[in-house]
């Protein structure tokens, strides 16, 4: 009994090791790759626009709304301190550093990630890959990387409108609706945000796009070619990116402390 | 070739409006100013006490920001505080007997240089060092020093009073 018990664990605890290496290989094999896909720009163009033109509605309608949320709730808990002023720097900050990156990074595994692995799944289902392959055409050339490019590039931007957009919105709640004076929470937002700030936004997003991009164009390439497997793989997709853009974030904001 | 076209116009602008975003936030949210970081002259003073003070923070006269901290670092041969600041070549006209205290904006705002113009006919020039300085005040300081005046006025009232014959 405890035995058997024993022997699953190490089982899965190889598996995870077997996945995780499997990951990193890919992702290597990626890497070697980037400059030819450079070269074939056109390409990376087309999946810039399927997984950043097409997420755009999405993410500045939802930064939009996280930013109203924040300056509602900014407001009413700053102003039993009495320092309603504060609002520009808190939503600001909570914005770049935090909210930006990683509510980004969620919607994209939701909305770019999920396209990503059932569109590649569906080609390896009905073997468009292995066509290519006969073509002496390497798929993972052709088709992968300019999606996991496309990916890489989108997502630094979109977290930057989801944070300039959301801003916006907690200035709207705070400044017109709640009567928070413009200058002082223009000024203090100013005084408050360093360029680091900015900057440690930056490189999250960086980050959490490499790892969505990976994640689902790993799950899509290595999908079971039926019906069923691509549903996984996508499902797949959005829960390892969920959970390993907040494993990461949290690593990423200890080490920029 | 139509669609083509659809989908370069839509790339073009995520991307224009993606690298906006980045620079709005860069330029407008941060304190960082581009373009200013070569001009200017530098003055130098120490504090005893810089408090919150931090590189970047506006240096004023009058409320009209004339430049911005360098850079604060611990001079040995002092045992002060010397803060490098970067004031704007508009402003050259600075009397060199001013003198530079820290205050802070607000209850809760950043700290900030102003700057009181003293009476010399000698302007401040590039790498000059500051005479006259006020440190910042330092809320803990007041507060135990109002409280052991405090202390030692009651330990002096009763004798002062005195029993009522």
């Amino acid at each position: 009994m405890l035995t058997s018990l024993a022997r699953e664990l190490l089982q899965s605890l190889g598996n995870a090791l077997q996945a995780l290496g499997a990951y990193t290989i890919f992702f290597l094999r990626l890497l070697k790759e980037v400059p030819r896909a450079l070269l074939r720009f056109s390409l990376v163009v087309e999946q810039v626009h399927n997984a950043g033109a097409l997420s755009l509605v999405i993410i500045m309608l939802s930064g939009l709304f996280v930013g109203m949320v924040l300056g509602l709730q900014g407001f009413d808990l700053l102003e039993r301190f009495g320092s309603e002023e504060s609002l520009g720097s808190a939503a600001a900050l909570g914005l770049l550093k935090e909210l930006g990156p990683v509510v980004t990074a969620l919607l994209f595994a939701g909305r770019a990630g999920t396209a990503l692995a059932s569109e590649l799944g569906l080609m390896r289902a009905t073997d468009q890959l292995a066509a290519m392959e006969v073509m002496a055409v390497d798929p993972i050339r052709r088709v992968v990387m300019p999606r996991f490019l496309g990916g890489v590039l989108s997502m630094p931007l979109l977290a930057a409108i989801f944070s300039m957009i959301g801003i916006f919105g907690a200035q709207l709640i705070g400044v017109q609706l709640m009567g928070v004076d413009a200058g002082q929470f223009w000024s203090q937002m100013r005084s408050a945000v360093e360029f680091d700030d900015v900057k440690e936004g930056v490189i999250k997003s960086c980050v959490f796009g490499v790892a969505c991009s990976l994640i689902a164009v790993y799950e899509g390439y290595h999908s079971v070619p039926t019906a069923e497997g691509v549903g996984r793989a996508t499902t797949r997709t959005v829960v390892i990116s969920s959970v390993v853009v907040l494993l990461l974030d949290y690593m990423l904001t200890a080490a920029m402390m | 070739m139509r669609q083509t076209r659809a989908i370069e116009l839509g790339t073009g602008l995520f991307v224009l409006l993606g690298f906006a975003a980045l620079f709005f936030l860069v330029t407008q949210i941060t304190n960082r100013e581009f373009g200013l970081g070569g001009g200017g002259y530098r003055v130098l003073a120490s504090f005893e006490q810089v408090g919150g003070l931090k590189p970047g923070a506006p240096v004023s006269m009058s409320g009209v920001t004339i430049g911005h901290v360098e850079r604060i670092d611990y001079d040995f041969s002092e045992y002060k505080a010397r803060v490098t600041m970067r004031i704007d070549p508009n402003y050259n006209r600075i009397p060199n007997d001013s003198d530079a205290g820290i205050y802070t904006a607000g209850l809760l705002g950043g700290q900030y240089i102003g700057i009181g113009p003293g009476g010399s006919e000698t302007y401040l020039a590039d790498g000059d060092q500051m005479q006259f300085t006020q440190s910042a005040i330092v809320l803990e300081n007041l507060i135990s020093k109002f409280l052991f005046s405090k202390a030692a006025e009651k330990q002096a009232d009763p004798p002062a009073e005195g029993p009522k014959p």
